[in-house]
């Protein structure tokens, strides 16, 4: 049986009733191969110290809850293997440029709510259609790649963390809500481009982005922020020029006759009834 | 909640980093300092420059002041930072412009981004930095100034 | 519509300052060259200043790449402080304050790039 590793861990906490500023406080960790850094808190809480608090959920890197900077680093910590990152010193820190709840708890309502004010969902102009569809849109895959890698998204808020302009301007949008505007401005069978342009393309807004890359150098789902940043850039240049105008996807046409099935003679008898 | 939560940005140090950043993210700070820079120097040249239209006397009064080895290793600082400005300004043209971040493409582990797309063009644009100071370098300090 | 403007400006800006502020690199910087230089020398010496002066060309050259600078550098200045988060009331007066100084400079290096031609110094 393999030996573990001995590490010591370093853990910002905050306590809003008793502490002014964070503090950091130690542990030490035996660690297996193959222990997550969640797997590490979760140990540390139950055998250590059971008022560490942080966020979890899924443990499987599909729910964005446990995002933290991991030795310097946003990540997820379910996703993350302790040996992977060091084998001495394990430093977890709650993700920066958010507001501090608790311990390693940021919080995330600010993002959620710029996310929703940009409005990622589906619109048409063709409301009646939307609210009682009658017959599926059309949109081939090559339609669908141009934005399918921007639906990953899981807002566990790692590129917000990581970009250096949400460092000092509290009012800027944020990678992961530009993405979620592309995302939807791209998907072909959406209208409200207009409408979405002109919120992000606001002051504090993606002009703002000036190209660190660090979004999509952390981003635990290969989402690419800084990709759909760019190609948003692009769009919104055309669109000054009054270039660039897609057509919205169609619904698919129901079949014509001729391509049913001739008509099945019904079962001699049936079983039961 | 009663609770006050604690205000975690990171103010003007979130632009430097922490040492453990991707080389783009020092581009993207060296890009501001020397566009800073610029503008500054760029300030002070209207004015000296405006100097010409006092007539030869003047122009070349001013001209002797700014012999001084202290202004020539100065102005050679402003041509670097130009140089590098211009050429990185370039690639962030191309960058922002969408057409050197790549297609959009399925994620698949171990993930790719549009920094793998750009990382040619990165370090095309930094060897031509390094030749255009090379160049400056030898003109300031060796050329017939 | 305007910050997207105001960057497509932006850029468009960023390619003059190229052409032009690459042309005038090459002209004091690559001396070797010899690039508009006809007394040889020092760049600096009057009479290379004063041949510059008088060709319409490189006036022209001059303006244009006086107005993209400004503009440039002073759309970034406005970008980099607006990043550090103050009210609207500053951002607004702000960018007032800068279309101001950008006018006067701008004003100031046309009236002493043309000045000097309509001087009529002797070479």
């Amino acid at each position: 049986m393999e030996k573990g590793t001995n590490i010591t861990v370093f853990i910002r906490r905050f306590d809003p009733e008793k502490d002014a500023a964070p503090r950091q406080q130690q542990y030490t960790l035996q660690v297996e191969r193959g222990m997550t850094v969640l797997d590490g808190l979760h140990m540390i809480k139950q055998t250590q110290d059971p008022t560490i608090n942080f966020r979890f959920s899924c443990r499987m890197g599909v729910c964005g809850s446990c995002g933290m900077m991991i030795n310097g680093v946003p990540g997820l910590a379910c996703n993350t293997q302790i040996l992977d990152v060091t084998t001495t010193a394990l430093t977890l820190a709650p993700l920066p440029n958010f507001n501090l709840i608790r311990d390693l708890v940021p919080d995330l309502v600010p993002m959620f709510g710029v996310i929703k004010g940009l409005q990622p969902y589906i619109q048409r102009s063709d409301v009646a259609e939307m609210e009682n569809p009658t017959m599926e849109y059309f949109q081939t895959p090559h339609q669908l790649e141009e934005f399918l890698q921007f639906t990953y998204c899981i807002k566990c808020g790692s590129c917000m963390a990581a970009c250096p302009t949400m460092a000092t301007d509290k009012e800027y949008l944020g990678p992961a809500p530009i993405t979620q505007a592309y995302r939807y401005n791209t998907d072909s069978r959406d209208d409200a481009g207009d409408a979405r342009k002109d919120l992000v393309a606001a002051s504090h807004g993606i002009f703002n982005c000036h190209y660190a890359g660090e979004c999509s150098n952390v981003c635990p789902k290969g989402v690419d922020p800084a990709r759909a940043i760019q190609l948003m850039k692009k769009d919104l240049v055309l669109r000054y020029f009054g270039l660039g105008k897609r057509k919205c996807a169609h619904l698919c046409k129901k079949p014509d006759k001729s391509l049913y099935k001739p008509k099945i003679e019904a079962a001699p008898f049936t079983v039961g009834k | 909640m009663a609770n006050k939560q604690y205000d975690n940005h990171l103010g003007i140090f979130g632009w430097l980093g922490g040492g453990r950043w991707g080389v783009e993210r020092y581009l993207y700070i060296l890009h501001r300092v020397t566009g800073l820079g610029i503008l500054l120097f760029f300030l002070i040249h209207i004015f000296a420059s405006s100097m010409r239209m006092y007539g030869p006397e003047t122009w070349t009064a001013a001209m002797a002041i700014l012999k001084n080895p202290i202004f020539k290793l100065g102005e050679f600082f402003v041509f670097v930072a130009f140089a590098f400005h211009a050429v990185n300004g370039i690639r962030l043209i191309l960058i922002e412009l969408g057409l050197a971040v790549g297609k959009a493409e399925e994620p698949i582990y171990p993930y790719k981004s549009s920094l793998n797309n750009q990382r040619p063009l990165m370090v095309i644009a930094m060897v031509v930095v390094a030749i255009l100071i090379i160049a400056g370098g030898y003109n300031t300090f060796f050329g017939s100034h | 519509m305007r910050e997207t403007a105001y960057w497509t400006w932006f850029i468009i800006a960023a390619f003059v300052i190229l052409i032009f502020a690459g042309l005038h690199m090459v002209v004091m910087h690559l001396s070797v060259l010899g690039v508009f230089n006809p007394e040889g020398g020092a760049v600096t010496n009057w009479g290379n200043v004063a041949f510059r002066s008088q060709n319409q060309f490189l006036a022209f050259t001059y303006i244009i790449l006086l107005g993209a600078a400004l503009y440039h550098g002073l759309y970034g200045l406005r970008t980099i402080v607006f990043e550090l988060g103050p009210k609207k009331s500053f951002q607004d007066t702000f960018t007032v304050l800068l279309w101001i100084v950008g006018l006067v400079l701008f004003a100031i290096g046309t009236y002493s790039a043309i000045a000097a031609k309509s001087l009529e110094l002797a070479l």
